[in-house]
């Protein structure tokens, strides 16, 4: 630009250079193949290498290899690309790169291997996990045995018992088994003074301190911070024969390879542990009934849904761009204005308030429009549907009013007069030459508009939160619920929460995405070959 | 509604010759008459909900029903309860929802410019590659894989909390993921309109990549810079699947989790507070919106919709 910029003045205003603010003039000059930038260059990178080998040994002290591994490869690459010379368009897309490849590439991924598991309530982690935590369960006093006198202290991670066992000083607190301790160590500690054992009398009766590394020798306990007894779990773990065992009853518990111990009666010990299923989460999906009727009217509702939702909002749209496109009409500034504000205004806010308007008992809807009747407008499963398409035309009709508003004005007016001279009829005008001309600059738009309803969750769970519930559904649907927000519904609402059937449902999701897009990429090719 | 499209157009382009001095009423309702009529309705239609927010949020310690007489009280009552419920922090609601919609807005714009640059300006091995699958990417929205996010984000948080469930700048990280694949494409249009030219003079001058890019190119892009922030600020803000998954605690949580906790919980009894904070959550968006509606429309026209 410089160099084709007229001759001025030293001090004019028209030379870009000097327009920039002293912070970016100092970029500028930092930022050039000078020392500058190279110092800059290395103080970022190694900014980011020191957070990064402080985060590999977090992770490595958390015992936390996958990800210590990540981060260290991550890091890597991060230095190569900006040490190595060359390699440019690396240098400008690495940062993007890395949180789309974690946040968006890898978690499709991973979606994928949760749809392959039991993940969920009761099935949240590895079996260690559910074998500690089934011994740490029903624990009672062991009958019989004898007092340990304790001291309670509070250190780092809390309380912390110290015991006389064995003739030795031992300490444990919540996350650490008893173990051997020196008096330099105990010095980090403060003793519980007598009245710090009543003000925390909660916190000391529920301390339960492994007595050692193995779960099945119980744990410490002390109801009044002076003795403390051994306690152990009703149920006892068998390494060698991978049962648990019930010593009350005597009921023996197997891993049959469901993700819980089962008994022979088909009683679960809960927690269980997540376990790969196959392709269990997709076949009950497709045959147990009560959860193949729901996915299917769900499928079938999100299409009707997002189909017409384009539709309604495309044709309320476009009848407005033709009423409002006269220009001998007054006063046509304001309406648009005022057509737009639903647009503007939160989509989330909308389904809200909508719901409010239109509750059955108590909204305007039914007590100042109707007079006081009950319509269910929100819950009845056909109303509803009704009044979810309403909201979102109310949402999104004036987008495509714009739209269409611009696209009927960039249609040259050349063509109406001609085609007029033809001795074509005003409407022959419209159905033959501005709607296709029309339609072939919107058609992208309601493609996308299409592909935007289908995930549409907002405005249906705002509004009806997917209710009313479908009755005959083994899981918790209703009938104006979409695919995403029955995802949703499946693995984060309610108690029973299943990460891996949401996920298949995710899966399947995906498919149906992946199929239409591929379908509307080559119908938009031949539309714009049309032209 | 097809119907009337098709019955009302012949008038529309009827090419009748201006018509000097009066005019019947059954004439200025044939031409432009019946226009103002659907208009109207339309403004109805489109304000009226609008208008019902605001009258309620208006009533002070009105319920549902009490909020259904339009403005038959006025008074700031609710407003000033909004901010004095300690188990619904409107404010550290409204703090958080700016915070993490304007950390997302200018991160996702710096990343996606940087990418939408090296795209248009260099050529190199694997660029259309990665054109085509940024577009490809970009068809399978985050949301899909919610639950893997959330996942993730529970074993991260057990090494880093920091990164972990209940924590924001988790969640801006969950956004800028999703920023790459929507943005890129729209800043790329918009940075092949700019001439090469303008680099090569640079180069010539002697100036370096970043110089160029920082300097001049940022500069000159800045109407596209400001639609993609202003809609990766909308959609950030406008969020709820990730958020309500992501953040837990009430003093954490962003508008649209908080406010759909206020409704699902107490839905009819505290209207008229929800209403009030409803209106103090549309202000800022719809103002923005209606001052920079030219370019938001033109950069939906280019990407998605609503």
């Amino acid at each position: 630009m410089t160099m084709t910029a007229p001759p001025a003045p030293p001090n004019s205003t028209q030379d870009p250079k000097r327009k920039l603010s002293p912070a970016a003039k100092r970029f500028a000059n930092a930022s050039g193949t000078s020392l500058g930038s190279i110092l800059i260059k290395i103080i970022m990178v190694a900014l980011i290498d020191a957070t990064a080998v402080f985060a590999i040994f977090t992770a490595i002290g958390r015992e936390a290899w996958l990800i210590a591994t990540v981060i260290a490869v991550i890091t890597v690459v991060i230095n190569v690309v900006y040490f190595k010379k060359g390699w440019l368009p690396a240098k400008y897309l690495l940062p993007g790169t890395i949180f789309l490849l974690i946040f968006q590439v890898f978690v499709i991924g991973y979606t994928g291997y949760i749809a392959f598991t039991n993940y969920g309530s009761g099935h949240n982690s590895d079996k260690a996990d559910a074998v500690s935590a089934l011994l740490q369960s029903n624990q009672e006093r062991v009958a019989g045995s004898p007092g340990y006198p304790v001291a309670l202290y509070t250190g780092e991670d809390g309380l912390a018992m110290v015991v006389e066992k064995d003739g030795q000083q031992m300490l444990g607190d919540v996350d650490d088994a008893l173990a051997p301790v020196d008096p330099a160590t105990l010095a980090n500690y403060t003793q519980l003074k007598f009245a710090d054992l009543l003000s925390r009398q909660g916190e000391v009766t529920s301390l339960k301190v492994a007595i050692s590394d193995d779960p099945a020798e119980g744990t410490l306990r002390t109801s009044d911070g002076r003795t403390a007894y051994q306690y152990t779990s009703s149920l006892s773990y068998d390494r060698d024969a991978d049962t648990m065992t019930d010593q009350k009853t005597g009921t023996v518990y197997t891993d049959t390879g469901v993700g819980a111990f089962t008994a022979q009666d088909g009683t679960q010990l809960m927690p269980g542990w997540s376990i790969n299923v196959g392709f269990d989460n997709f076949t009950r999906a497709f045959t147990d009934s009560s959860i193949r009727g729901a996915l299917f009217s769900v499928s079938v509702w999100t299409f009707a849904f997002a189909f017409l939702s384009v539709a309604s909002t495309f044709f309320l749209g476009l009848f407005l761009a033709i009423v409002f496109n006269d220009m001998r009409m007054k006063g046509r500034k304001i309406y648009r204005v005022i057509s737009i504000l639903p647009y503007a205004f939160p989509a989330f806010l909308g389904g809200l308030v909508w719901a409010g308007m239109l509750n059955k008992d108590f909204g305007f809807v039914n007590q100042v429009l109707f007079g006081g009747a009950g319509i269910p407008w929100l819950t009845d499963p056909w109303l509803a549907k009704f009044s979810v398409l309403w909201v979102n035309l109310w949402l999104g009709f004036p987008y495509m009013f714009l739209v269409c508003t611009g696209a009927l004005q960039s249609i040259p007016q050349e063509l109406s007069e001609a085609a007029t001279i033809d001795g074509a009829k005003p409407f022959q005008i419209f159905r033959l030459i501005k709607l296709p001309l029309l339609l072939v600059s919107v058609a992208p738009l309601l493609i996308s508009s299409f592909a935007f309803n289908f995930n549409n969750f907002n405005v249906i769970y705002m509004l009806t939160e997917g209710g009313p519930r479908l009755e005959d559904a083994g899981l918790n649907v209703g009938s104006t619920d979409i695919l995403i927000s029955m995802v949703y519904k499946v693995a984060f609402v309610g108690s029973q929460r299943d990460y891996g059937l949401a996920s298949a449902f995710s899966i399947i999701i995906f498919v149906i995405v992946a199929i239409i897009s591929i379908i509307s990429f080559k119908q938009t090719k031949a539309l714009e070959e049309l032209n | 509604m097809s119907a009337d499209t098709t019955s009302t157009t012949p008038k529309l382009n009827v090419r009748t010759p201006a018509q000097p001095g009066r005019r019947t009423f059954g004439k200025w309702f044939a031409t432009t008459g019946w226009r103002h009529l659907i208009g109207v309705a339309l403004c109805i239609y489109a304000a009226f909900p609008l208008l019902y927010v605001l009258s309620a949020s208006l009533n002070p310690n009105g319920t549902l029903l009490s909020s259904n007489g339009f403005f038959s009280t006025i008074g700031f009552q609710s407003y000033i309860d909004l901010f004095h419920n300690e188990q619904r922090p409107y404010a550290a609601w409204f703090a958080n929802t700016l915070i993490i919609g304007l950390t997302t807005a200018a991160a996702s714009v710096f990343l996606g410019a940087l990418a939408a640059y090296s795209f248009s300006r260099m050529r190199f091995t694997g660029r259309r590659v990665g054109l085509v699958s940024l577009l490809v990417v970009q068809i399978f929205p985050q949301l899909l894989a919610v639950v893997a996010i959330f996942i993730l984000l529970t074993s991260l948080g057990d090494v880093f909390p920091a990164l972990g469930i209940d924590n924001q700048i988790a969640l801006i990280m969950v956004y800028l993921g999703g920023a790459l694949g929507v943005n890129t494409y729209l800043m790329y249009g918009f940075f092949n309109t700019i001439p090469v030219e303008i680099d090569e003079a640079a180069k010539i001058d002697g100036a370096g990549h970043a110089r160029i890019f920082f300097t001049m190119i940022l500069r000159l892009v800045a109407p596209i810079l400001a639609v993609v922030g202003l809609l990766s600020f909308i959609s950030s803000t406008s969020d709820f699947v990730l958020a309500s998954v992501v953040l837990v605690s009430p003093e954490n949580q962003t508008l649209a989790v908080g406010l759909y906790s206020y409704v699902s919980e107490e839905f009819t009894s505290n209207w008229s507070v929800f209403a009030a904070g409803a209106v103090l959550a549309a202000l800022p968006v719809m103002a923005l919106f209606l001052f920079l509606q030219k370019y938001i429309v033109g950069g939906l026209t280019a990407g998605a919709g609503k």
